[in-house]
């Protein structure tokens, strides 16, 4: 079967999207996102990017592709390589077979990467579905783009192996056993459910709501002189880094639509109006942090946060109800 | 976000390219929807970006007076600090900081500079000069 590309807002529930598309389960980006419960949030202090504070609005890497296993009757293999050129060859060898395969991978080794997105961000998610037997080139299925792009081999071996946080190892996954419709109304109401226990529950005060509220005093608290890297930092781990917009709430929000109609509960419906007013929440935080990157307003660290404090008020009223619906 | 409320102002950042975002169109369904940016992320990008950049301009004036060598501001201009190149390279962090000294660098070997030159995706000719 031919491989078809199309673009996502976020690599991996993209990459899944496309994948499970690839072998008869047509599921969207938002489905594939929402079914896997990988809408979370977490402001993880310790880990440090460039020497700020990791903020992520999902669960983390590879969530999205192991927590479609179960769901969809799917079996994925992952496998990771100490040696390079073993990567490599195993990748041409699957290709060669007719797989199409997942890979990770850092985006500041891809050169079809625009410059000023190459940071060193190692868990870029990407398919490979050919390699162009003339050039030596790979042909990719990257999903934040909107057409396939070709990679060198070298590139891509590079990316592949990159070091640092999150570090792929040379990771590719692709399916061993094909996926099956699922019956929604037992594997939605338990992927809602998973989600709610995740933002309301979790006993660490840096997931969750709470974590929301945590990240509010952060900021608060900052100096001036680091306080706008942090806040450019935040924003774009919401904005930049393919969420789709307000750090996922809109992905999820339509998944919650789709999830409305299969089960016929409108009160889903309800609730995804309700997580799109609050992404456009989130963005409005993201509007305000870049006005006073710029200058362009008065740099007050805890309006920031006061806004924070009320998302998270209703983020936690929001998955309240969204536990009543499931 | 409404469809109609979807940023189509452009980003530097994105190099031309189109970015899929999810907004909630007329008929009140939400769907993909293609954005040419939003001056907010290119905001934040560009504060990122320049911030890497002013790194390495930074270092290569130090490598002209002699403050430091031309390893330090290949890593900056890689993106990566001491950490991310002890790890991408194998070489202790005390090591690298050692070679950051304009004379201790002069007398590395061939091996020693290809090993950075490697995880710098550079030649050794390159690395050798900071520019």
């Amino acid at each position: 079967m031919e491989f078809q590309h199309s673009q996502a807002s976020h690599c991996e529930s993209g990459v899944m999207s496309a994948m499970l598309r690839h072998h008869g389960l047509p599921i969207s980006e938002p489905m594939a996102f929402g079914l896997s419960s990988a809408m979370s949030f977490a402001y993880l202090p310790i880990v440090k990017i460039n020497g700020l504070p990791l903020v992520a609005y999902r669960m983390p890497p590879k969530a999205i592709i192991k927590g479609l296993q179960k769901p969809l009757g799917l079996k994925m293999r992952f496998e990771t390589f100490r040696d390079p050129q073993a990567g490599t060859r195993r990748l041409d060898e699957l290709l060669a077979r007719g797989e199409i395969v997942g890979m990770q991978t850092s985006v500041f080794w891809l050169p079809y990467m625009p410059e000023d997105l190459r940071f060193h961000f190692n868990a870029h998610n990407v398919l490979a579905f050919g390699r162009d037997t003339a050039s030596g080139e790979y042909q990719l299925s990257d999903p934040v783009f909107e057409t396939p792009v070709t990679c060198p081999a070298d590139a891509l071996q590079r990316a592949r192996f990159a070091k640092g946080m999150l570090a792929p190892k040379g990771l590719l996954y692709y399916a061993t056993a094909k996926p099956s419709l699922p019956d929604w109304a037992v594997v939605i109401p338990k992927a809602l459910k998973k989600t709610t226990r995740i933002m309301l529950d979790t006993p660490l005060p840096i997931i969750g709501v709470r974590g929301i509220r945590r990240l509010a005093n952060a900021i608060e608290r900052l100096q001036p002189a680091q306080a706008k890297m942090f806040i450019g930092q935040v924003v774009r781990m919401q904005e930049e880094i393919g969420t789709g917009g307000g750090g996922f709430r809109f992905i999820y929000a339509s998944f919650l639509q789709e999830a409305a109609d299969l089960l016929a509960r409108p009160r889903l419906n309800e609730l995804s109006e309700a997580l799109v007013d609050i992404g456009d929440e989130w963005r409005e935080f993201a509007l305000s942090a870049a006005r006073m990157i710029r200058d362009r307003e008065p740099l007050v660290t805890p309006a920031l946060a006061d806004k924070l404090r009320l998302i998270a008020d209703h983020e936690q009223t929001f998955y309240r109800d969204l536990r009543r619906a499931a | 976000m409404l469809e109609s409320e979807v940023p189509q102002e452009g980003n530097v950042t994105l190099g031309g390219h189109r970015k899929a975002v999810y907004a909630r169109g007329a008929d009140g369904k939400i769907q993909i929807v293609q954005s040419a940016g939003w001056e907010v992320e290119e905001i934040v990008t560009r504060q990122a970006v320049d911030d890497l950049n002013q790194l390495a301009a930074n270092a290569l004036q130090r490598v002209a007076s002699g403050e430091t060598s031309a390893l330090e501001y290949h890593m900056h201009k890689a993106r990566m600090d001491v950490p991310l190149l002890s790890q991408t390279s194998g070489v202790w962090q005390w090591r690298i900081r050692r070679h950051f000294q304009p004379a201790v660098f002069a007398g590395l070997s061939t091996t020693q500079l290809q090993r950075y030159a490697d995880a710098l995706g550079l030649t050794v000719d390159q690395l050798k000069q900071a520019k």
